[in-house]
Order: structure tokens, then sequence, then C-alpha cells
């Protein structure tokens, strides 16, 4: 089996070719560059180096979400216009739940932090040390939430992802277990571990068409977010008016 | 002699709020043209919301594609290449299409065409009226531009004139917002202007000194609200129909006396106007008026062509296709995208 991945949920813009024993080409690059230009670009490339012809992949992986809107949806729709002309169907990785299979069988627990701005982050707590097990599922919360729920397990805990430079002071000050960060060469997104996961999912029958696939953003957009605040708090007084 | 081959594009269109595709046969025909309308969903919020926009392309394009090939009776494999709007617009909802276009152009091995939204607009006449070619002087009025520009050649062009402030399409939904008539004011002005009086309420007409084709919709806009507000402290009521009637009237008389002047200077025999506003009962019976007294050939598309469509979108990207525009794995979308400028 062979799955193609692509990661654009963040800074980093990856793609890579992925088999059941082995990745078979992997391409990041976490600098300030618009994905949109960059993302076929690196597919093509890595296309070219192997030689593979697209036929011979069975699906498209992607980094389904959270993450930058826009970011997610330039994976989302490249994968979703492969998906259409090459007629293959999709697979929906969590963007978490890939960042944490980074570090698969580290032991205690894995936190991948993503900066959601707002003072949030995305979030989601792993346990890999024997199999790759959700503990709770990604979410965006605010950071002194997370350190709580993670004093509250008690365990030892290793960090990763963009939110970590942003939140390390936070984190530091608010934990009392022990902790640890991932090294620079596993500490963001990875391409190769949305398709390593995306394998599993394909085994699973976890998939899904192009034409179903959209991102989980986890987030209303902020219209939205207002719309339904203005409505509650009509909703509200409505109810102060009937007392 | 052998015959020429029909060439064949898959376009794509998601500049704003409509997620649309179509496939066009030699850029005069559209086999198909689908378009999925997000307009229900932005009246909530009495305009277009960029990430709702976006969200909501994402979870349309591919059934809106599929549906382009499907009602073309088309396959991938038999289409030239694929052109997708890459700017002007918002550049979320821009992407979502690039970003498919190009994968979908990647996969099939076709070759990719970017084409501009008011190339586009301009290109829906090509498929209304078989017959029209450059050069020719076209007014594009939607919510987002107001150009009048001079179509040299197909995909040469020279912008004539332009808004400096609103343009006209959002004009006229400031002015349907302020008056209760909702969003989106373009049709429902047009519809209750027919009950109202257009001379009732005197409007200014905004002439730029020094820059005869140039244009300002902000004043008449702001004159409408102080008309409201005076009404307000007043007490009187003020008559709906009348104020969208006036106003409109007064839009029209600038975009119809700024475009014959360049049609009598530059010496046009053919006018075209295009995009959203064209679709303006008023617009079009005073343009036809206009035309008619100085013997000009006046061209505008249907409605379905006048509201952002991919088939226009088709349409624009076979001429450049002809000329040989193709366009890299790179593209990325242009939100401020300059007509004439790639």
């Amino acid at each position: 089996m062979r799955i193609l991945a692509l990661e654009s949920s963040g800074l980093v813009a990856a793609a890579a070719i992925v088999e059941e024993e082995q990745t078979i080409a992997e391409y990041t690059v976490n600098y300030r560059k618009t994905h949109s230009q960059t993302l076929l670009p690196m597919l093509d490339e890595m296309i070219r180096m192997t030689g593979l012809a697209p036929d011979t992949i069975d699906a498209i992986a992607v980094s389904g979400g959270p993450g930058s809107f826009t970011g997610l949806r330039i994976g989302s729709a490249t994968a979703k216009g492969l998906g259409l002309a090459w007629n293959k169907p999709l697979i929906h990785v969590p963007t978490l739940d890939a960042l944490a299979y980074n570090l698969y069988r580290t032991s205690g627990i894995v936190c991948p932090v993503m900066d959601a701005r707002r003072r949030q982050v995305y979030t989601g707590i792993y346990s890999c040390e024997k199999e790759f097990r959700v503990v709770e599922k990604q979410m965006a919360v605010e950071v002194d939430k997370l350190a709580e729920k993670l004093n509250l397990l008690g365990e030892q805990v290793t960090f990763l992802g963009d939110g970590v430079p942003v939140y390390r002071e936070v984190l530091e000050r608010e934990l009392r277990v022990p902790y640890f960060f991932a090294p620079p060469h596993l500490n963001r997104q990875r391409a190769a571990a949305v398709g390593a996961l995306g394998i599993q999912y394909y085994r699973a029958g976890k998939t899904e068409t192009a034409a179903g696939h959209q991102p989980d953003y986890l987030r209303a957009s902020q219209a939205e977010r207002e719309r339904a605040r203005r409505e509650q708090a009509e909703r509200g007084s409505a109810k102060n008016d009937k007392k | 002699m052998k015959e020429k081959k029909d060439v064949l594009i898959l376009a794509i269109e998601s500049s704003c709020d409509e997620t649309a595709a179509a496939v066009v046969r030699n850029g005069r025909e559209a086999l198909s043209n689908v378009i999925s309308s997000q307009i229900e969903l932005h009246t909530l919020y009495g305009g277009v919301v960029p990430e709702i926009a976006s969200r909501k392309h994402i979870e349309k394009i591919n059934p809106v594609i599929e549906a382009a090939l499907g009602e073309a009776d088309v396959k991938l494999e038999d289409v030239d290449a694929i052109g997708v709007t890459y700017g002007p617009g918002l550049v979320g909802a821009l992407l979502v299409g690039v970003a498919e276009a190009k994968a979908i152009a990647y996969a099939s091995c076709k070759p990719l065409i970017g084409v501009h939204h008011i190339e586009g607009h301009i290109a829906a006449n090509y498929i209304e009226h078989r017959e029209l070619e450059p050069p020719f002087l076209c007014l594009v009025v939607s919510g987002g531009h107001t150009h009048l520009v001079c179509v040299r050649d197909y995909g040469k062009f020279e912008i004539l004139g332009r808004t400096r402030d609103d343009a006209a399409g959002e004009a006229f939904d400031k002015v349907a917002r302020a008056i209760g008539l909702g969003y989106p004011g373009g049709p429902k002005i047009d519809r209750i202007s027919a009950e109202g009086d257009p001379d009732a309420i005197s409007f200014p007409r905004a002439h730029i000194e020094g820059h005869p084709y140039d244009f300002s919709f902000s004043g008449v806009k702001s004159s409408v609200l102080n008309y409201i507000n005076e009404c307000r402290m007043k007490g009187i009521s003020w008559n709906q129909a009348d104020i969208a009637a006036s106003f409109q009237k007064a839009v029209t008389d600038v975009l119809v006396e700024n475009s014959m002047r360049a049609a009598e200077k530059y010496g046009f025999r053919q006018f075209a106007i295009a995009g959203g506003v064209a679709s303006n009962r008023a617009l079009r019976r005073a343009m036809a008026e206009a035309c008619e007294k100085r013997k000009i050939r006046l061209y505008y598309p249907s409605p379905v062509l006048c509201t952002d469509n991919a088939a226009m979108i088709g349409a624009a990207a076979y001429y450049e296709y002809r000329d040989g525009v193709r366009h890299g794995w790179d593209l990325n979308a242009v939100p401020n995208l300059k007509l004439g400028e790639r």
C-alpha cells in the first residue's frame, strides 16, 4: 500500500509518500512562504525525484485540522483536486493525532500543542507507550486548563508543536509533573506521520470521498461565534423581561 | 483541409460567494455552467463573510466540478486545459479554487491558466454574443468593481476609468441596507424601484475634475443616508420605493454618461456591459436608449452570465490558452490583482 500525505495546517508545508514499512519520500518546509505557492511544487518535485507513477498511489491522506483555517483549506483543496482527478479516496487524519504520532513509543503522556491564538491552544492528550491511544481527543483550550488536566493525570509529559515556544513559560510555571520537550527533528508537523497514521485508518476502512472531505476546524468562524453570542444575549434578556 | 480540433476548458471560479465550475468549448459555448450560490447563508450577516464563504467553497467545490463535467457530458481526460480565477477577490475564497484547479491540472497533466476575474466578466459577452469581437468598450459593474475598460483585443485591456471609492454594486448594497431592504441590495433595489418615482428626490451625480471616465459613489450613498436621517429627525415618513428609484437613477445616469462620453471620444461602435449590476433593468434600459441614439451596438449577457460564474472564466481562459499563457504549480491567489498585469 502506498499513501500520499499532505500537511499544511500550520507554518509547516509538507508532503510525503509512505508505505507500510517505510517512507519513500518526504519534503518539509517550515519557513515563511505561502503554502499555496509551495505545496504543489513540493509534491511535484517529490514525484519527479522518485519517478513513481501517480496511479500506484492508493489514497491521499491529509492533515484535516485543526490549524490555520486557510492553511487547512489549501491542503484540503489540493487533496480533493488530486482525489477527483485520480479517482482515489481521501483519508482525514486529525492534525494533533499525527503530530503526537511523531513521538510513538515515548513513555508517559505525549501532548502536542499548536498556537490557536486568542490565548488558546489546539491540543490533545495521547498515550503512546504501548500502543497509540487518544486519552483526550483534540480540542481548543486555554493553556492553563491544559496544564490542569495534565497535573491531574500525574504522568510525565512530552510536549511538541509550534505552541511550545509561545506557551513554554506558562507550562513551566503551571506544571507539577515532570515534562520534556521534543527535539527539533520531531517537534513540528510531519507529512510522513500523517501518512503512517493514514495507512492505519485506510486499513480500518476509515476513508472518505474527495467530494465529501472537508477540514475539521474545531472552531466556528468569528462571525458565527459573534452571532451565537448575540442570540444568546437576546434570549437571556428576553427571559429576564418575562420575569 | 483538416478540421481544427475543438478546445475544451474546465473552468473554476470561487472569488466571492459563488462556487462555480463550467465546461466551455472554443471560448464561446458553455456546455455547462454550474453555480452554487451561498447568498442565503450570508444574508444572515447582511453581507459576505469571508471565512464562511471559504468554508462553503471547500464543501461544494468537488460536487460542483463533477456536476459541470457531468452536465457537459465530458470526461476530465477530454478537457484541454483548466482555467481558474486567481484574483481579484477574497483571498481565502480564491485559494480554494486555485488549490483545487492546480491539483486537478497537475494530476490530469493539463495546462493551468489563471484568469483575472474582470477579464472573465468581460468574456461573458463572448458566450452570449458569438458575433462580438474586440475592439469594444466595456463597462464592468459589480459588487466589487466599477471599471470602464477599452478591450483592444482578446486579453488586451486598457482601463479608461474606475471608481474612486465604492463599487456601484457596493453602493446598492449599502443603500438597500439603510432603507431596510436587506441583502443583496442590487436585485432588491431593482425590483422596488419599479414602483417608485426616479425623480422624486435629487441625489448628486459625482463628476471627477480632469478624469471624465472615473466614478464615485460614496457621495450619493451618503446623501441617501443623510436624507433618511433628516426625515427621521423631522419625524416625516419616507418612501422606500422613491428613494430606491431616485438613487438607482443617480447611479445609472453617471454610468451611462461616462460610458457614452468614452464611446464617443474613442469612436467605439460596440459597447458591452458586464458584471452583476449589468443585470439591473434600469441600467439596461438607459444604456439601450443612449446607445440607440448614438447608433452604437449594445451587448449585455443574460443574468446568469452577469453574476459570478465559471463559464465566463472558461471563455477568458480560452483566449489566454490560444495566446500560449500557462501558469506554474506555484500559482497563488492575488486578492488585488490588476487587470492586464500578469
